[in-house]
């Protein structure tokens, strides 16, 4: 019951966040979703809470930039750059175009330099935040679940341990045990690591408004930093056998191998199709969910500027749709969660698979 | 296109951040939570295993145990059985040694009986015999007082004797 009522709040304050966000956007300038979207969606140097009367509210971020032009290291806020408007340390955040979001440097009449490199740029941006605050969440709550049964062990699992302890159960018996078999053990600390980084990040990412909300999982990058991560272990416990059927795999014709290696070439692309699979398949599936629910909140503005009944009327639609689309998207975050770790798993389970000869 | 580019930053922080967090998480919860589950396991396995053992052994103990019973009831059987017989003997023997403590005793009491009656018959004989003697005697008196009968008598007794 109590669960229900949280999520009401949350739906309820999802719509209202965006309400007051896009009021601005209605006043000044035509609306327009795509772009509405796209900001929503992408990573950024503050995190926007809300915007009242024209005033934006936002939490200014640390900027760490190396400046490769001007070979210096970079610390500042991100409120330097007044949302673009203004140069700080010969860097300005570009707000247009194809460089949108990024740090660029400028040169001394106050153009930007398209001939430098672009800094590297080492930000603490929304989503990097998110990820501290997941990452101390997860470490809060797992060292205390931890703690429960370091007590006593064979005490029943109670409060959110009864709740995790189920997960942790599901990873090892159904997705460790079955997929990588008696070895199982060594992958185990990834394995949750990952599902529980996943899941929290899925679900926070539904929570609209701060501290949570930003799109970790449907960002490219994060999603990358995981799926290598999958790669890199693969790699690191795999046996000879595994190396050797990708080089040299066994009962295939020599003529695939020599001269031209056919198939070795084939195996090595599949080995790195993997984890670009898992990168893929979570960043799209969470990022068109975000996309989908920022989508039918579009409409009531798109409807809106026609006539404001339009807007009222369509809200109605829209906001049923959204909770649908949510109740969706905490199954999706669950579902993929478990896609990811189980494909990793699997992938483990192949890695360290001895040969089987009939 | 900045939508599928990915960030070197991000790149950065979430690998920094993912292997700090599998790092702790797995010194001070992983580890313990893996190992007290697995203990859990281990425990209730073995209370199961325990459980069944010792529901064996009760078994093996209620069939020992009906076995005694049985036993007991059987011996108890037998033991009745040997009293009954014993009793009979014992009775069967008694009676004999009666009937033949009765045999000894009647005996006896017939061999008095017999003694006894001898001696009465003996003493009786001897009476009548002095009682006869006696009466003879008066008789003879009262005859032999007369001359004529005295003679006829005489006469007579020798009668007597010449024909025995």
């Amino acid at each position: 019951m109590r669960l229900i009522i949280c999520f009401i709040l949350v739906c309820f304050s999802r719509c209202l966040t965006i309400f007051s966000s896009e009021t601005h956007n209605k006043h000044t300038t035509n609306f327009n979703p795509g772009d509405f979207i796209i900001d929503h969606i992408l990573d950024a140097h503050e995190w926007h809470i809300a915007t009242i009367n024209n005033t934006h509210i936002s939490i200014p971020l640390p900027v760490i930039v190396y400046s490769y032009k001007q070979k210096k290291l970079y610390f500042f806020l991100s409120n330097k750059f007044h949302r673009g408007e203004s140069t700080y340390n010969n860097l300005r955040l570009v707000t247009e175009g194809k460089l949108k979001g990024k740090i660029v440097e400028v040169d001394k009449y106050g153009n930007i330099d398209k001939e430098a490199p672009l800094p590297l740029d080492l930000s603490i941006t929304k989503n990097v935040l998110e990820i501290f605050i997941i990452s101390i969440i997860l470490i809060i709550v797992f060292t205390s679940v931890a703690r429960y049964y370091k007590k006593d062990p064979h005490r029943p699992p109670k409060k959110i341990a009864s709740f995790l302890e189920p997960l942790i159960l599901f990873i090892r018996d159904d997705i460790a045990k079955s997929s990588i078999g008696e070895n199982y053990h060594k992958y185990m600390p990834y394995l949750l690591s990952v599902f529980f980084f996943i899941f929290f990040s899925n679900l926070f990412g539904l929570i609209p408004f701060f501290p949570f909300g930003a799109n970790v999982t449907g960002n490219i990058a994060v999603t990358m930093s995981l799926a290598l991560f999958t790669l890199f272990i693969t790699f690191l416990t795999a046996n000879k056998f595994y190396w050797l059927h990708i080089f040299n795999a066994p009962g295939v014709p020599w003529w695939l191998k020599i001269p031209i290696p056919l198939i070795p070439i084939i195996e090595l692309v599949g080995v790195f199709t993997k984890p670009f699979v898992l990168m893929v398949r979570l960043f799209a599936n969470i990022m068109a969910g975000h996309i989908i629910a920022l989508g039918f909140f579009s409409l009531i503005f798109i409807f809106g500027a026609k006539h404001w009944a339009f807007g009222y009327s369509i809200s109605i639609i829209s906001i049923a749709f959204t909770v649908f689309m949510t109740l969706l998207e905490l199954l999706v975050a669950f579902i993929q969660a478990y896609v990811f770790t189980l494909l990793s798993a699997l992938y483990f389970g192949m890695a360290i698979e001895k040969p089987h000869h009939e | 296109m900045n939508l599928v580019t990915p960030g070197i930053g991000l790149v950065f922080w979430t690998t920094l951040s993912f292997s700090i967090v599998m790092l702790i998480l797995y010194k001070f919860a992983w580890k313990p939570l893996l190992k007290s589950l697995k203990e859990r396991e281990e425990a209730i396995a073995k209370a199961i295993e325990e459980s069944q053992i010792a529901k064996k052994e009760v078994e093996e103990i209620k069939k020992n145990n009906q076995k005694l019973i049985q036993d007991a009831y059987k011996k108890a059987e037998e033991i009745i059985e040997e009293a009954k017989k014993t009793k009979e003997n014992i009775i069967t023997e008694a009676k004999q040694k009666a009937i033949e403590e009765a045999n000894k005793i009647m005996e006896a009491t017939k061999l008095a009986i017999e003694t006894d009656k001898k001696n009465a018959i003996k003493e009786i004989k001897s009476q009548i015999i002095e009682y006869s003697v006696l009466i003879a005697e008066k008789i003879l008196k009262a005859e032999l007082s007369e001359q004529n009968k005295k003679e006829e008598y005489i006469k007579k007794l020798m009668n007597e004797l010449n024909l025995n």
